[in-house]
């Protein structure tokens, strides 16, 4: 065999096992999502999306799960996409570059690589002992808050700095002050980039299990919250406690509880891409 | 003019007023910073009043819940250390390959379609990764390996390897995507094939780029949590056996979370203690691939 031979066998060779190895993970997805489906399915009906939880695992439903996860979805989107935007548009259009301005940036990289148990223990430390607001929605949405803020900031900056200077000047020649251009050529935009890296970051919110066990949310809930200050559960929450039962009946509740997550999250997910989509569409100058 | 004077004062007021607010949006990261290193080292001092810091670094025993309580955050270092060791083995690897594959072999359409599939893989919430663990990898193990306990380090260090998968190949790729089309084209000229162009001109010139991810995917690894809380067991262990059950310093945090703690009681503290330390070894984890990163943009 020449050496120009064993070169392309290699070559052949090596394309094989990189097609393989990336084959491992679509072959993994495929394996979850044939394995929930199996397991779960079959138990998801009208009565399990609207029951409470049971110590029967036939009579137990989720319906306090999804409405803890819906009001802390709306809670986090209303503390975070303000505060998260704010500081994208202060960041990336206002500040000077100073050392201040630095530290900031280097501490949102930082923060953005915190696991999220440790904003958990931040939030029992801050919300549930300091300001006694217990194991609310509140105490729940403020935590999310603060967890996923780096990634709408990340991504509003990523916005931002798509948007052509031209447009910005154009604007400030015609005599527009600078939040005048920032709130009304600026900023919409960018909308749609912004919109879809916060609803992203929702959808990891939500799905998001390890904070709230910290901040001690319950697992059994027999009513629906109706204030920011009352207990609540979540889906994650939910699933976590029945995967960690014995009983066979509590496993098929999971699996099923994960597939209702799972839709949640690829609604959320759908709505983001055709998001990106549209803003790729209109981005033609 | 007058009133041409006003308006533009009042604009003015208005302007400066929304700078502050925008600014205070962004000073929030930095309070939560000194939020979090504030309640941990507020709760970790309270903790280091009862317990010497020597015994917290070298007893081989962690038992804050039991009657005869230890201290040694080792055993919990171990358990860590090993399913992020397992992990990476299965991350690595596959996750370099992977992106060797789409960035120089896969034609542009099946890049494409492969890319968000795997994407999809990291935006599967954790809890639905330690449910796999348990109740499909783990039963599936041990029809190879019988000796294997119900709960061990070996299902969730691989199902955690197959979640930080799609991080290492997208922070590889884009490491390989920004090596000059130049520097391959001159080995194509020289003869080379695909395979010998990509280990040995992409992939060094890439190099500290993707020690940065692998780096990050490292400090994902230690810092997951749900994974290892539902399928590695609860018991603190200091061993390199990945067939039995064993405990991580986030498991354990969750398994103080789970009971009822009161507030000042030593097992209240532990969690700070052992969040501390979870805290700084990440911390340092991504300050060093931050690092690696920089000074590879810095090359070209």
């Amino acid at each position: 065999m020449t050496r120009l031979e064993r070169n392309k066998l290699a070559d052949k060779l090596f394309k094989v096992v990189a097609i393989c190895a990336t084959a491992v993970a679509l072959v993994f997805l495929a394996a979850l999502v044939i394995d929930l489906i199996y397991d779960g399915a079959g138990r998801i009906d009208w009565s399990f999306i609207t029951s409470f939880p049971s110590r029967r695992p036939a009579r137990a439903g989720i319906i306090a799960a999804i409405a803890g996860t819906f009001w802390l979805m709306g809670l986090t989107a209303l503390f975070a996409f303000p505060i998260g935007v704010g500081a994208g548009i202060y960041l990336e259009e206002y500040a000077k570059k100073n050392t201040f301005t630095k530290i900031i940036e280097v501490n949102i990289a930082n923060l953005a690589g915190v696991p999220s148990i440790i904003y958990g223990l931040l939030g029992l430390g801050i919300f549930v002992r300091t300001f006694r607001l217990d194991q609310s929605l509140l105490t729940g949405a403020l935590t999310l808050t603060l967890l996923i803020l780096p990634i709408i900031i990340i991504t509003t900056r990523e916005a931002l700095r798509a948007v052509p200077s031209g447009l910005r000047q154009a604007s400030y020649a015609l005599g527009a002050s600078q939040w005048q251009t920032t709130y009304s050529q600026v900023l919409p935009v960018a909308m749609p980039g912004i919109l879809t890296g916060t609803i992203l970051a929702l959808s990891r919110a939500i799905g998001e299990t390890a904070p709230l066990v910290a901040i001690g949310a319950l697992t059994y809930i027999a009513f629906l919250p109706e204030s920011v200050m009352d207990p609540f559960t979540a889906l994650p929450i939910q699933i976590f406690n029945w995967v960690s039962r014995p009983q066979k009946g509590f496993a098929i509740n999971a699996a099923a509880a994960i597939i209702v997550l799972l839709c949640i999250t690829l609604v959320l997910n759908s709505i983001a891409i055709y998001l990106r989509h549209r803003f790729k569409k209109r981005m033609r100058w | 003019m007058i009133a041409a004077s006003k308006r533009r004062k009042k604009q003015r007021m208005t302007e400066g007023a929304i700078q502050t607010i925008l600014f205070l949006c962004a000073a929030l990261s930095v309070i939560t910073t000194i939020g979090i290193v504030g309640v941990l080292l507020f709760e970790t001092w309270g903790f280091f009043q009862e317990v010497s810091i020597i015994d917290f670094l070298t007893d081989t025993q962690w038992t804050p819940l039991f009657v005869d309580k230890h201290f040694g955050i080792m055993s919990l270092l171990a358990g860590t250390c090993l399913i992020a060791l397992i992990a990476m083995c299965v991350a690595l690897p596959l996750g370099i390959m992977s992106a060797i594959y789409l960035n120089e072999y896969a034609p542009s359409r099946v890049r494409e379609t492969i890319k968000p599939i795997i994407e999809v893989l990291a935006g599967i919430p954790t809890v639905v990764y330690g449910y796999f663990a348990l109740l499909f990898v783990t039963p599936l193990l041990q029809s190879f390996i019988p000796n294997l306990s119900g709960f061990n380090a070996l299902a969730p260090g691989i199902v955690m390897g197959i979640m930080i998968l799609p991080m290492v190949s997208s922070l590889s790729e884009d490491a390989m995507h920004s090596v000059p089309d130049s520097l391959k084209e001159g080995a194509y000229a020289l003869g080379a094939t695909r395979f010998q162009v990509a280990t040995s001109v992409v992939v060094p010139a890439a190099l500290s780029g993707i020690m940065s991810a692998a780096v990050l995917a490292v400090s994902r690894a230690i810092g997951e949590t749900m994974i290892v809380s539902i399928a590695a067991g609860q018991q603190p262990r200091l061993t390199m056996n990945p067939l039995v059950p064993l405990e991580t310093i986030t498991a354990f945090i969750v398994q103080v979370s789970l009971g009822d703690t009161p507030t000042g009681t030593i097992e209240y503290k532990t969690i700070f203690a052992a969040g501390m330390t979870l805290f700084i070894f990440t911390l340092v984890l991504n300050l060093f691939s931050q690092w690696l990163k920089e000074r590879y943009r810095e090359e070209y």
